[in-house]
């Protein structure tokens, strides 16, 4: 268990009980619907979420990570517990997301700066127990970078689309991936993200806090007015299928993961075995009764009753299958694309 | 494939098995492995799990399969459906294949098979007899294929070393009975990764992916210092290697890169990738739930055995890896060009009958283009 200083309490205030804080100060969450001092907190709480919402990350009073006064400190740790209290009592979980997300971000400029702190060990090996502790990733410094085995870096790498983070553009040597103390901790942004949202979500929902009421409601507004309404679809092929169907039509052979890809996407969008089985009729090896069984263990209507999702894109294009065009409009799976997403 | 030819495969395969028990033995952890194998003109047999070695052998004596296989991975319940079987990890397995090398020998020895009429001729696009598109392609790889092979066998180890912190004693390097090399690498730090970081590894391993900045070029105000050099590790000092080719040439080339621009530094990297990328499989080191050919058993794609290469720069497929007896047997052979096995040379035959050691009656067979007489 990682013991917190005063100052580590409010840069990362997701590490401490919120139970045990209160009882601590001395405080019960009705005193911040009715005691005016408090309600400060409360009202900092609100522009916490506030800010989460509009996508953007809550500045804290402190400075260069240290609280001026002993009030601020508490101040910053109120409104961070006080914040939670106030989405759960929303009940909406696109604030949960967008909170977790910005708090997470937070998080990570402290992170990011303790471990670029080279004047100041104790820091660094906050930072570094933060990470082992919660991730389990174990990070050595060495030199200018913090270095880490390849395995661990490729879980957390391998949910980031951007092609910066694909292990062939990284420093790579004996096992290890070197990294700046920026993408040290970008790198584990989504798990800290969800370590927050577990958090809010595991947090037992209180009753309602007289003289709440009010900004519980203005943040269920907030809330409706960020969840998208509705997609519109145009129905075209992406370029990889149009090509898995050129060649088959073509009488060429389509690998075992290009036949995969065309009849989980067509499966996918609601044609049946019946309607697919007729595309491989051109192929070199076809054999009806081995098609109809490989559809329909894909299809999940034999077999092990799975039914097999199309590959992303990402996987394709390591199998080659990828003939991206800008109309693909950085989808990361086939089916997404001809989608819009209109708010 | 007839009867015949069947019942001559499966004696020919038997007799090896009989003979050859001590070069087939169980991986490590045998009851966590989940097996399978084939028999001629059938679908697979898998889910199967075994105790030993006793219990391998029984299941060849008894079966007399065509094609062997072992998962790389590791079960609680490797007998079970797929989705209970409960995955624990899997080794990092890697094939190269000369047929994904793009060689230019290979046209000389690719037979074109054609699916309607039979009509056996050498490479083409379209049946020369019914003008039909659906041919089989068999290829009876030459000595180029092999060496070409093992040059990207010697560049997968030397990433998987260098880069990746293997241990040379964890890579085993087999020929794959066929056309290429499997190589397997036992207790790494990436045991149980999934498949989509096995996916990333591939990318790293075959050089794919990467982004001009990585290499030094930035898109605004690129600077010359930021260029790789010789002596760096990874693919930076292998980049530079190839792109730079001597230290004289570093400088005029970063000045020519500089001019050239972004863009053209992207097509760069993509070009330079089909040359120091290694050439593996993606989709057999992706997949976690493979079973891939166990070590000792034939390929029925040749009558050759998948085994260990211990001096890989000596080993010669075509008499290291066939262990089949020389009885005579009388084919039918139509094979229009020539190949090599036990350092002799055979063939070409053009639709005839002729006596042929076993190992030979058996690559042809195997291969579709012989039947026995």
């Amino acid at each position: 268990m990682l013991i917190l200083g005063q100052d580590e309490k409010a840069k990362y205030p997701f590490l401490a009980d919120a139970g045990e804080y209160l009882k601590d100060k001395g405080f019960s969450l009705v005193q911040f619907g009715s005691d005016p001092v408090l309600k400060l907190s409360v009202e900092k709480a609100l522009h916490r979420i506030k800010v989460a919402a509009a996508g953007e990350v809550y500045k804290s009073d402190l400075i260069d990570g240290q609280a001026s006064k002993d009030y601020v400190l508490e101040r910053e740790v109120f409104s961070f517990l006080l914040a939670i209290v106030l989405i759960k009592l929303t009940g909406m979980s696109t604030l949960i997301k967008r909170f977790a997300l910005a708090e997470a971000r937070r998080a990570e400029n402290y992170l990011e700066k303790d471990l670029g702190n080279a004047s100041n060990k104790s820091k660094i090996d906050l930072a570094t127990r933060i990470i082992y502790d919660l991730f389990n990733i174990e990070i050595i410094k060495e030199n200018d970078f913090f270095v880490i085995p390849v395995s661990d870096y490729l879980k957390h790498s391998v949910t980031f689309h951007e092609r910066e983070w694909k292990l062939i553009n990284r420093h790579v040597e004996n096992g290890k991936v070197f990294l700046t103390p920026d993408k040290t901790v970008r790198l584990i942004r989504k798990e800290l993200g969800n370590y927050i949202s577990s958090k809010i979500i595991n947090a037992p929902k209180p009753s309602m806090i007289p003289g709440l009421e009010s900004i519980v409601n203005e943040l269920i507004l907030i809330s409706k007015k960020l969840t998208p309404t509705y997609t519109i679809t145009t129905g075209e092929y992406p370029p990889c299928i149009k090509h898995a169907i050129d060649v088959l039509e073509k009488g060429e052979n389509l690998p075992h993961s290009g036949r995969f890809m065309l009849a989980t996407f067509l499966l996918s969008r609601g044609q049946t075995v019946q309607q697919i089985a007729p595309l491989f009729k051109n192929a070199p090896d076809y054999n009806p009764r081995v098609t109809f069984y490989q559809l329909n263990h894909l299809a999940g209507i034999s077999g092990s009753a799975t039914k097999y999702a199309c590959p992303s894109c990402e996987k394709l294009k390591t199998q080659d299958l990828c003939f991206i065009t800008k109309e693909c409009d950085n989808i990361i799976n086939p089916l997404q694309f001809g989608k819009k997403r209109k708010l | 494939m007839n009867e015949i030819d069947i019942k001559f495969l499966e004696d020919s395969f038997k007799k090896y098995y009989f003979n050859h028990f001590d070069l087939i033995s169980t991986p490590q952890r045998t009851s966590e492995r989940e097996f399978g194998y084939q028999k001629f003109n059938s679908g697979m047999f898998r889910h199967i799990s075994l105790k030993d070695d006793k219990e391998l052998h029984l299941l060849f004596m008894q079966n007399i399969p065509s094609d062997v296989y072992c998962s790389n991975a590791y079960y609680s319940f490797p007998n079970s459906p797929m989705n209970e079987k409960d995955w624990q990890e899997a080794d990092l397995i890697f094939d190269i294949d000369a047929k994904d090398l793009n060689l230019s020998c290979r046209k000389n020895h690719t037979i074109s098979i054609c699916n309607e009429c039979d009509k056996v001729s050498k490479d083409v696009n379209q049946c020369v007899k019914c003008n039909s598109t659906k041919l089989e392609k068999k290829s009876l790889p030459c000595k180029n294929c092999i060496d070409a092979s093992k040059i990207e066998v010697n560049k997968l180890s030397n990433v998987l070393i260098n880069d990746l912190g293997i241990d040379k004693e964890n890579i085993y390097v087999y020929f794959s009975g066929n056309e290429g090399f499997h190589v397997y690498v036992f207790n790494s730090q990436f045991q149980k990764i999934g498949s989509k970081e096995r996916s990333e590894l591939v990318d790293y391993i075959m050089f794919r992916g990467a982004i001009p900045e990585t290499f030094g070029m930035k898109k605004f105000k690129p600077n010359r210092s930021l260029f790789p050099d010789f002596n760096q590790k990874g693919w930076n000092g292998r980049f530079s290697k190839q792109v730079f080719g001597s230290k004289s040439k570093r400088s005029k080339i970063i000045s020519e890169l500089l001019d050239n621009g972004y863009p053209s530094f992207q097509k760069i990297l993509d070009d330079v990738s089909e040359n120091i990328g290694v050439k593996i499989d993606p989709n057999v080191t992706m997949d976690i739930h493979r079973i891939f050919r166990l070590p000792g058993s034939i390929n029925s794609k040749s009558g050759l055995t998948k085994i260990l290469c211990t001096n890989l720069t000596k080993f010669d497929p075509y008499t290291d890896a066939c262990f089949l007896n020389d009885d005579s047997v009388e084919v039918l052979a139509n094979c229009p060009i020539e190949f090599k096995l036990k350092n002799k040379k055979f063939g070409p035959y053009i639709n005839e009958k002729i006596s042929l050691p076993t190992y030979v009656a058996v690559y042809l067979i195997c291969k579709k283009l012989a039947t026995i007489a």
